[in-house]
């Protein structure tokens, strides 16, 4: 075994940021506003770099698929201990169409190449609330997957795990190399310290193109409309209980 | 300063505001003092959205998270930008409307309160992280932004602002009060870590404290303007930016836990480790009473006595050796039951105790509120005056267990009382006099944290003397002269 974990970390638009859609509804502001990593990508850094120091996995290599900005998200997985990166650059129209889909041939095209022994991913992306990238990774590589994990330990070469399911949580034992995909309760990630920034501008950050990886990143999707929900409607004051059946009577409802 | 983590609101005060039907969109015009015209030039200003005459917007703009009760301003406005921000008090200062600026509301000492009416500044859609400089240290902020906020913001620079009050306080409001907070024996106060200020006068001239966009680590130019401005609560000019110095986030952090046989050995120790140069992050001190408090609501078995809480920031190898000096300093002091802790979960469970201090003083009598006195004195005198006013607890049959800051001599006493008993608010009134009284008998003062606002005006004139306050006083009259700004807080005037 490699002992290699390839974590897949996504930038998006900050959880704080108020999201507008742009004027002509093709899709939402991003010039200028704050991106950050995915939260769920975040714990699943913080899982990686768990094993590691626990000394069960040996590399930990921070993947993201993107433009140039992309790799300022790989900085921080650096930072928070990951150990080099690979900035798989997409951009302009290819990246604006850019999906699980793809970025799962990606992944499991990378973890052919690195020799990878278990695959890390946030559970969803919160700007496309996808869920899928995991799924569709483990499903090309052939491999087991275990998403939504709130618990993960290594046992020999099988994985346990605590999956949170609508039911509850249901524990499994994957064998490896595994897709695990990380959920809330999972840890808290630690923040990124000024010594440990220093020290990732040293660590490698290698570009690669989708092509180098034999991936076409066209997508068969194609967004024809984004709008706001619909603004809240005044509500509506009545005096009595006649008169609430009345409206409710014009208003078709009963 | 809020204990522990944002609590929920104190029960309401016996005089309730009435409250008849609430109008989402009010066509009426307000109570006294606000005319049509007024209303028309404030709307064009920042649009119909924000201006609010309703009552329940004005209620909710009239308090803070003290025991004063609601005084509601006549109209509440929401500035976008400081071009509004000094249209609107231009319009203000025409028409001679008292100004009163609102941030989160997360006051202590009824900073907020419109005592003549007036127009309330609501500042929190001026909500944005300005001109972050991480290799500076520095990034300024509109008022609508949080601590917490601006901490998440800064979360992937390895940077964070530590003054930590307990709220969630808008951070132009901490630059207001001049806030504090458990981490203020490393950091410093606000004092400290504001480095310019952009500040709105009450004629609507718009002034940089230290010259417009200017940040550097330090100057000696001329008078000290960002400071008259740090914890003028609102009654020198309304802050609409404030500048603020950053520090790296610890590398690793350490949490430790010690119980002693008296307020003197804890203290003892304090000062022991301060004067052993150990830079501890912070140093918590909980009485018996409060402890046994804790214990009760928690389910922990602290031992019941004075007890030590204390955080430690540094390098993994720095603190183990910050971690030794202070173990052996509590020990020869007669310190028991040192416990620490490196990793988060077990951290937070030692100081589960110290966060939850607020609600489980509370939670000692059920049904009713408690209120946070705050007094500052020189380390030195801080057993002196924690026995004496533990005394004068037991003796006037108080219920007010002590949390405080120990590393700055600051301590609160949460005093839990019964809102519908007026002979027990009476008594908490009293003892909270003689307590500032006590502490500036001690070369203390009668706020280290909370501020001046509505309760302890005569308590500064004190402090301060007559030749102090009449300098204050001066610089009011140069700045605001008609007294717009937050009339009735901090300087009493004699009213005509």
């Amino acid at each position: 075994m490699s002992g290699r974990v390839l974590v897949g970390v996504k930038r998006v638009i900050d959880y704080a940021v108020k999201i507008r859609v742009k004027p002509d509804n093709t899709g939402v502001v991003t010039d200028g506003v704050k991106h950050s990593m995915n939260p769920f990508c975040e714990i699943a850094v913080e899982e990686a770099v768990k094993l590691k120091e626990k000394k069960l996995i040996k590399e930990v290599v921070a993947v993201s698929c993107g433009p140039q900005q992309s790799q300022e998200t790989i900085r921080t997985a650096l930072a928070m201990g990951a150990d080099r990166g690979i900035h798989v650059d997409v951009s302009g129209k290819d990246y604006e169409n850019l999906g699980p889909l793809q970025v799962s041939k990606i992944l499991a095209a990378l973890a052919k190449q690195e020799d990878a022994q278990l695959i890390l991913l946030g559970k969803q992306a919160i700007d496309d609330d996808c869920n899928q990238t995991g799924q569709m990774t483990a499903a090309l590589l052939d491999w087991p997957q275990g998403t939504f994990a709130s618990e993960v330990s290594l046992e020999g070469d099988k994985i346990n795990l605590v999956r949170e399911i609508d039911g509850g949580l249901e524990h499994i034992k994957i064998n490896t190399p595994a897709v695990i995909t990380a959920d809330l309760r999972l840890n808290t990630p630690r923040y990124a310290t000024l010594p440990n920034i220093m020290k990732a501008k040293k660590k490698k950050i290698v570009t690669v193109k989708p092509a180098d990886l034999g991936v076409d990143v066209t997508s068969r999707l194609e967004v024809l409309k984004v709008e706001e929900p619909p603004q809240r409607q005044a509500g509506m004051k009545v005096e009595t209980v006649e008169d609430l059946v009345v409206k409710l009577k014009e208003a078709g409802r009963v | 300063m809020l204990l522990g983590l944002t609590r929920g609101r104190v029960l309401p005060s016996p005089r309730r505001c009435l409250l008849h039907c609430r109008h989402i969109k009010s066509a009426a015009t307000a109570a006294s003092g606000v005319g049509d015209s007024v209303l028309s030039a404030f709307r064009s200003i920042c649009g119909e959205d924000g201006v609010s005459l309703g009552e329940a917007v004005r209620e909710q703009h009239g308090k803070d998270e003290s025991v004063h009760r609601c005084r509601p301003p006549d109209v509440v406005v929401f500035p976008r930008c400081v071009e509004e921000v000094s249209a609107l008090a231009k319009v203000c200062h025409k028409h001679r409307l008292p100004i009163i600026p609102f941030g989160t509301g997360t006051g202590l000492e009824g900073g907020v309160g419109a005592m003549k009416g007036g127009v309330c500044f609501s500042l929190r859609n001026m909500e944005q992280v300005l001109d972050l400089h991480p290799e500076d240290f520095d990034v300024t902020v509109e008022p609508g932004v949080t601590r917490k906020a601006l901490n998440a913001y800064l979360r992937d620079t390895g940077l964070w602002f530590p003054v930590d009050p307990g709220a969630d306080a808008s951070l132009c409001g901490m630059a207001a009060t001049s806030a504090s907070g458990t981490n203020a024996v490393h950091y410093g106060t606000m004092r400290e870590n504001v480095i310019n200020l952009e500040v709105v006068l009450a004629d609507g001239s718009i002034v940089h404290t230290a010259g417009k966009g200017r940040r550097p680590r330090k100057t000696s130019a001329g008078y000290n303007l960002t400071n008259l401005f740090v914890g003028s609560e609102g009654t020198l000019g309304i802050i609409t930016k404030t500048t603020l110095r950053l520090y790296g986030i610890p590398e690793a952090m350490v949490s430790a836990v010690c119980s002693f046989p008296s307020v003197q050995a804890a203290v003892d120790s304090t000062v022991q480790t301060l004067q052993a140069g150990v830079p501890i992050a912070r140093i918590e001190f909980l009485d018996d009473v409060m402890i046994d408090a804790c214990n009760r609501f928690s389910s922990l078995s602290y031992p019941v006595n004075p007890t030590l809480f204390l955080e430690f920031h540094g390098s993994e190898q720095s603190l183990e050796e910050q971690v030794k000096t202070a173990e052996d300093i509590t020990q020869s002091n007669g310190g028991s039951d040192f416990q620490w802790a490196r990793d988060t979960e077990t951290r937070n469970r030692l100081w589960k105790a110290r966060h939850d201090a607020w609600y489980a003083a509370l939670a000692l009598r059920p049904g009713c509120k408690a209120y946070s006195t705050d007094v500052c004195v020189p380390l030195s005198r801080l057993p002196q005056i924690i026995v004496e006013t533990k005394e004068d607890l037991i003796e006037n049959r108080l219920t007010g267990p002590i949390a405080g800051h120990v590393g700055d001599g600051n301590f609160h006493c949460l005093m839990v009382v019964d809102p519908n008993d007026p002979e027990e608010m009476h008594r908490v009134h009293l003892f909270t006099e003689r307590l500032a009284r006590r502490a500036l008998a001690m070369d203390g003062t009668c706020t280290g944290e909370h501020g001046v606002g509505l309760g302890k005006r005569a308590l500064l004139c004190e402090e301060m003397g007559p030749v102090g306050i009449q300098v204050m006083q001066s610089l009011k009259d140069a700045l605001d002269p008609n007294n717009l700004m937050n009339p009735g807080k901090i300087l009493q005037r004699e009213e005509p």
